[in-house]
């Protein structure tokens, strides 16, 4: 199955970090016809190209620029969010450092959308070693009048800022993350307002995350027509896919919305490794649903996935295989949550800590029927009440474990802990 | 509170330095991530001098300081080794073998999970997700990333660095 590489087309060539270079490969066209548009131009092919975004949320690109462009004043932001952090998600690393123009393409036009005049990046601390590459481009791209005073010629300012994070996941959080900027905490704000009118410093802002920038530079140059003709109707366009864990072939594939999740698994990836069985599969991260062999035959879109019980995010794949116990990667999962919580608001702070301690019990072969029903409980709870994502989506893999994976829980529940939960007392 | 039982002092010439960088960002708050990376490369920890002179230079109360410190992983009240060693624990690491390479890293250098040596040399933490799951299992020493380990290759990777062979 071949790739279709429409954000990864440059991946291969040397020094694009060198304006010249990335122009030479189609850099910057994008926004010369952006230029020649007005504000509701540009978001009027926007919402024509059918783009919603690549972060996880899927929300309609075009909708969140309209917000900040009906809002007052003068002052608006555009900000990348380079935080990446959900696990088994390396997709805008790759595009950061392979095609460092594609993102200041996408947040120029954005910015001349809005009217804004200042962009910023915010970058993970994890990723601290392509701060060097973002820079060179950066200024590659000043020295060609590309950003800066009179973009091309033209009467739009616009110029783009580093900042960086500092090992926080929930600073991946639009509101958080804009906290984090702000030289504080990185707790998320409650909504309303929304970043459309009160943002990053109290300005009306856009938000985008990286791959969903990379998509707007082709939009531009190569037209809603040739977007909307590649992916499916709800979700037009390509969808980088991060595979990860027991399969032979990991990385990162660009291929259109829609595409089958099985064949990604088995012929993109080369199946299970190391002669085992697949076991489980979970979509979008940490925060995903997890699913069994019989739920892989899916579309990979964003409504397909969606109506399926799941969430296909970020568009991480991970594969898990029958070594592991599912009880064991829930248990991982609520260890990673807990220890992100920003610890704001009670129904993450207390339901995620909550959660862990009967995930432990139950796979230690401690745990009781009532325990899984308190599970559940506090999960819904939970995605009722939490002030964020974080919160939202710990349970994610608690609720779709218990519903796909009842036999395991049952298994662990007969003081049948297997070997991965409980090494010394395992059975398995 | 563990950080409140800990007191350390910061040499005056690193505290000028510190004062240094702060100053050019008086009464920009958004600044103090940048602030406070630099000075964690030049002091050994981010103390309550250091606080105290960056809180004063910038227009900021010490416990705004503090309470950014604190809150990020990658910043650090307690002084760090010089070799800050991250080992993911995110399950895509888990299940190609993390604890297997973590076991061998933290037995190597004698210490557990969020101690240092006694030699200031090596810092060892677990940490989340860092984004190189096509290599898992990976990790990260200071801002190097390694992966595709085993055992047997965390081994070798460890001994390069204990003999400063890198």
């Amino acid at each position: 199955m071949e790739e279709t590489r429409v954000l990864l087309r440059n991946k291969d060539v040397a020094n694009m970090v060198d304006v010249a270079v990335s122009m030479e490969h189609g850099g910057y066209v994008g926004l010369r016809n952006a230029l020649l548009m007005d504000g509701a131009q540009v978001i009027e092919t926007l919402r024509d190209s059918g783009l919603r975004g690549r972060g996880g949320a899927g929300f309609p690109t075009w909708m969140k620029i309209k917000f900040a462009y009906d809002a007052g004043g003068t002052s608006k932001v555009v900000v990348c969010n380079a935080d990446e952090g959900e696990p088994g998600t390396s997709k805008d690393r790759i595009l950061l450092s392979t095609d460092p123009h594609s993102i200041f393409e996408g947040m120029a036009i954005v910015g001349k959308a809005i009217g804004a005049g200042r962009g910023f990046i915010y970058l993970r601390a994890e990723y601290s070693y392509l701060f060097p590459i973002l820079e060179n481009a950066l200024d590659s791209a000043r020295k060609s009048g590309i950003l800066g005073k009179n973009i091309l010629g033209s009467d739009f300012s616009f110029d783009i800022e580093m900042r960086s994070g500092a090992g926080a996941y929930v600073c991946g959080e639009e509101t958080a993350l804009f906290e984090s900027i702000e030289g504080k905490r990185g707790e998320p704000r409650t909504r309303p307002p929304y970043p459309g009118t009160y943002g990053l410093f109290g300005l009306p802002t856009v938000l985008n995350n990286v791959e969903t920038l990379a998509n707007i530079g082709p939009i531009f140059a190569n037209g809603v027509d040739w977007f909307r003709s590649i992916g499916s109707e709800n979700s037009p366009g390509t969808k980088l896919f991060t595979v990860t864990g027991n399969v032979h072939r990991r990385g990162v594939f660009e291929f259109p919305m829609g595409t089958n999740l099985k064949d990604i698994i088995y012929e993109v990836c080369g199946g299970i490794a190391g002669g085992k069985e697949l076991l489980a599969v979970q979509t979008g991260g940490a925060s995903g649903a997890i699913i069994r062999p019989s739920q892989i035959d899916i579309p990979l879109d964003i409504d397909h996935v969606a109506s399926s019980g799941g969430r296909l995010g970020c568009g991480t794949i991970f594969v898990i295989d029958d070594s592991n116990c599912v009880l064991d990667i829930v248990k991982n999962t609520l260890e990673f949550f807990t220890n992100e919580s920003c610890g704001k608001c009670i129904p993450c702070r207390e339901g995620g800590v909550q959660l862990l301690k009967l995930i432990k019990k139950i796979s230690e072969g401690r745990g009781s029927v009532i325990d899984i029903d308190t599970m559940m409980d506090l999960s819904n709870t939970m995605r009722e009440t939490a002030l964020c994502g974080l919160g939202h989506s710990t349970p994610v893999p608690v609720l779709t474990s218990i519903a796909n994976f009842r036999d395991s829980y049952d298994r662990h529940l007969d003081k049948d802990p297997c070997s991965k939960c409980s090494p010394e007392r395992g059975l398995k | 509170m563990h950080q409140s039982q800990y007191s350390f002092t910061t040499s005056p010439s690193a505290l000028v330095q510190v004062a240094e960088i702060a100053s050019r960002y008086k009464g920009r708050q958004d600044k103090l991530m940048d602030v406070i990376i630099a000075v964690q490369k030049i002091v050994p920890s981010l103390a309550e001098d250091v606080a105290a002179v960056i809180a004063r230079e910038m227009g900021l109360s010490q416990n705004h300081v503090y309470s950014f410190v604190t809150f990020y992983e990658y910043l650090s009240v307690q002084p760090r080794g010089k070799y800050m060693i991250r080992m993911c624990s995110s399950a895509p690491c888990h299940v190609r073998g993390a604890k297997d390479v973590m076991d061998t890293i933290t037995e190597m250098l004698g210490i557990k999970i969020g101690e240092t040596t006694p030699d200031n040399r090596f810092t060892v933490e677990t940490c989340p997700c860092l984004g190189i799951c096509d290599i898992s299992p990976a990790i990260m020493i200071n801002d190097k990333v390694y992966g595709d380990l085993d055992p047997e290759r965390a081994r070798e990777l460890i001994k390069k660095y204990i003999r400063e062979d890198i």
